[in-house]
């Protein structure tokens, strides 16, 4: 049983090369349904095909692909027109109304494959899944080669949805993010949404009998929610939406082959296995994205608060020396006893919080540590001495500015004093008319 | 009230013309339920149509009517890979328990999914359903591959649990759907004002100090739970159908919830019933689809007809209006 798989070019090459096509053309029109937030519509679509490939058979007594394309097309656009009319005319919540009307026509479509099932040989559940494996095995004679029909299908699609994406590029962009807008300008918003949702149809059809609507409904889907969440830029997501599609299919089909001899069994349906690929990238984005990560964005908070209280404790070990010069001017370089402990009850942070800036701070040589505790470098009085110097302005300006009682001075400034640069504070300087004391009285260094 | 007499003026239509289609003796016995299959059947379906409207008018109302096609595909791997586990702890595979309890611990991962990521991510719902329908259903497609192939996986006819095999439920999985239908049934009745009150203004429930994200947790459970007994009747695809169609459709009806759930359930309970039925009298004609068409018919009758929303009565409201306008103006 657990023979090690063989690679073929023939085979596995045109398997990945029709999977990644498929992918590549869902991917690109995924964008554009994500920003919509109509990726519903490609799941709506993909089932709702099925009476519109069956009705073809029935008209035309073969598994011909010219009838099917007509036949799913129009049942795809008749998706999207029920919905926006069940939406419209009974005033039913368009995700309902998508629900209602997709689910109707699978089974419908199921209902006629059954009846007919003496006359046809259609199984629903290749619509389904597909069966991309068989692939290589209907070929057509391209000038000197043979390449499987699927690939040459899947081939003409892609530019297809290609050419049409270019063209239309600016205005699907607009449409998408603000329809109003576009109607305004004369570019009609419900113009680019049928082209977009025949397409749709037009892809899921093409890709149905190769690969299977699943993998397109997840390839709609999910490269370009990735991509969503790694970019700002609307070229930038599609052009990642596309690797990551063409990634997937590859990834996918080799851990077809190769991830179920791991645990004894043979292999596995190589869609299935993108989709599942599709949905690690999809993780992996939403863990690790630069910007929207979770992990990043905990990353980015957790640094930005040990800054803030890196510059707490330069501040409290300031004024601690503040308030020795004022009680014991002869002796200016104690430390006063500051250690771990009350530091971390002055800043308000638990012991290994203020441990770990301690080091911090005496690593870049802003404190360094005495017999009694720690006290401040040249480097660090300064800054210690800027941050008050903040604070102490903060608290005059919101007097003077804005009038706070004197009881709530004091927290807006503590927030206030890390975000205040070398030029505000000059500013502040100005504006408060270069005050000698604070509010409470205590010097403004 | 309108809509039972609706109902059952759509019901003896429907008879009628079964009655006209199949011979006189073959329709009686199914209708009046004589053979015992049918009567499982019927029995069945007809519960699961009742429950799946009184938890679909909520999802509705919530605005989550597509929720239920998210898990209703995520439960696919939880299926397959029960199979597997089964398989190979030496248990039977195919035990229906195993599979179910496989199939609502992938779709409650699935509902966890969705909520993290409309929660933490800036995508939105439809992406977050998007996503968990067809990553969890490829890996469910993924892990059925390899129970084909498996020596016993072929016979094990798990690709049911995707369509549906109405026609051979059997006893055991009709007391299966009368139990949960009567739990689910029951949480609903006994957390009526608290869902209604989450459908209807979340924000103020949340303010008044109810648990709103627990309750949205609670409503999503029933969902699940319905959904994995509908699979074993008709298929994970068309268990969406009977969430979201009668719901949709009561709405049309009345705008008084409590109505709304009890007219829902009667659509979805006379679909489950009619379906069933014309399955048993024709011959090729997957019970599953047919309780979907029918419940999309009433579909359509309640969007022309419904007194409170419907096509039909609201033009008549406005000729209406008009016209005593017109009157009103005349000196």
């Amino acid at each position: 049983m657990n023979t090690p798989f063989v690679w073929m070019w023939d085979l596995d090459g045109w398997i990945i090369a029709a999977g990644v096509l498929c992918a590549m053309s869902c991917a690109l029109l995924g964008n554009f349904l994500v920003l919509r937030r109509m990726s519903m519509m490609g799941d709506a679509i993909s089932h709702a095909v099925l009476p519109g490939i069956a009705a073809a058979f029935l008209l035309s007594h073969s598994r011909d692909s010219a009838w099917m394309f007509l036949g799913a097309a129009a049942v795809g656009v008749l998706t999207a027109v029920l919905t926006q009319g069940v939406h419209k005319l009974g005033r039913v919540d368009e995700s309902a109304a998508m629900g209602v009307v997709f689910t109707t026509l699978f089974a419908l479509g199921l209902v006629m494959i059954v009846r007919a099932a003496d006359t046809i040989d259609l199984d629903p559940s290749c619509v389904l899944y597909g069966s991309l494996e068989a692939t290589p095995g209907d070929l057509w004679l391209l000038g000197p080669w043979l390449v499987p029909r699927a690939v040459v299908i899947l081939a003409a699609v892609f530019l297809i949805n290609l050419t049409l994406v270019a063209v239309f590029f600016k205005e699907l962009r607009l449409t998408s993010f603000d329809p109003a807008l576009a109607d305004s300008l004369g570019i009609s918003a419900s113009a680019m949404q049928y082209l977009l949702m025949t397409l749709t149809a037009v892809t899921t059809v093409a890709s149905f009998e190769s690969v299977g609507s699943i993998i397109v409904i997840a390839m709609l889907i999910v490269p370009a929610a990735t991509a969503y969440l790694l970019t700002d830029r609307l070229g930038v997501m599609v052009t990642l939406s596309l690797v990551i599609a063409a990634l997937s299919s590859v990834f996918g089909h080799l851990s077809a082959i190769s991830v179920p001899r791991w645990f004894g069994y043979v292999d596995t349906s190589t869609t299935g296995m993108m989709a599942a690929v599709a949905g690690l990238f999809f993780g992996a984005a939403v863990i690790f994205s630069p910007r929207q990560g979770l992990v990043t964005r905990w990353l980015r908070r957790t640094r930005m608060s040990l800054r803030i209280v890196r510059q707490d404790v330069l501040g409290v070990l300031y004024r601690v020396r503040e308030l020795h010069e004022q009680t014991m001017p002869t002796n200016v370089s104690a430390s006063a006893g500051v250690d771990v402990g009350k530091i971390s009850r002055a800043v308000g942070i638990g012991r290994v919080t203020a441990a770990f800036c301690l080091w911090r701070l005496s690593k870049t040589g802003r404190i360094m540590p005495d017999p009694d505790g720690y006290q401040l470098t040249p480097t660090g009085l300064e800054e210690g001495r800027s941050l008050v110097r903040s604070h102490r302005l903060w608290e005059t300006y919101l007097r003077d500015h804005l009038a706070l009682p004197a009881d709530h001075l004091h927290s807006p400034a503590e927030k206030l004093e890390h975000f205040t640069g070398s030029r505000m504070q000059a500013r502040l300087d100005v504006e408060t008319q270069h005050p000698r004391v604070d509010p409470q009285g205590q010097q403004v260094p | 009230m309108n809509a039972p007499r609706f109902l059952l003026a759509a019901a003896c239509l429907l008879l009628a013309s079964t009655a006209h289609a199949a011979d006189t003796a073959a329709w009686a016995r199914v209708l009046f339920l004589h053979d015992h299959n049918t009567r499982v059947v019927v029995v069945g379906t007809s519960l699961l149509g009742l429950t799946a409207g009184v938890v679909g008018s909520f999802l509705l109302l919530r605005k989550r009517a597509l929720l239920g096609d998210a898990l209703a595909h995520a439960t696919l791997p939880g299926i397959a890979a029960a199979f597997l586990l089964g398989e190979a702890i030496g248990l039977q595979g195919k035990s229906l328990p195993l599979l179910l309890t496989g199939a609502a611990v992938t779709g409650a991962i699935g509902l966890g999914a969705v909520l993290v990521i409309r929660q933490l991510t800036r995508l939105k719902e439809d992406a977050a359903l998007g996503i968990v329908l067809s990553v969890f259903f490829g890996v469910g497609v993924a892990l059925l591959g390899i129970v084909q192939k498996t020596p016993t996986g072929h016979a094990a006819g798990l690709e049911s649990f995707i369509y549906g095999k109405t026609a051979s439920m059997l006893r055991s999985d009709a007391y299966l759907i009368a139990g949960a239908a009567a739990v689910i049934a029951g949480v609903c009745g006994l957390f009526r004002k608290e869902l209604a009150l989450l459908c209807f203004d979340a924000d103020f429930a949340a303010s008044q100090g109810w648990p709103v994200r627990a309750l949205d947790v609670l409503l999503m459970m029933l969902a699940i739970s319905l959904t994995v007994i509908g699979l074993q009747a008709v298929g994970l695809i068309l268990v969406i159908a009977l969430l979201v169609i009668p719901s949709a459709a009561a709405r049309f009806w009345t705008d008084r919830l409590g109505l709304m759930a009890a007219t829902a359930g009667g659509l979805g309970a006379a679909a489950g019933y009619l379906g069933a039925m014309v399955s048993a009298l024709w011959p090729k004609m997957p019970a599953g689809a047919v309780i979907v068409l029918t419940a999309a018919a009433f579909f359509m009758l309640s969007m022309l007809l419904g007194p409170a929303r419907g096509i039909l009565p609201r033009a008549f409201r406005r000729i209406a209006l008009a016209h005593a306008l017109t009157q009103a103006r005349r000196p």
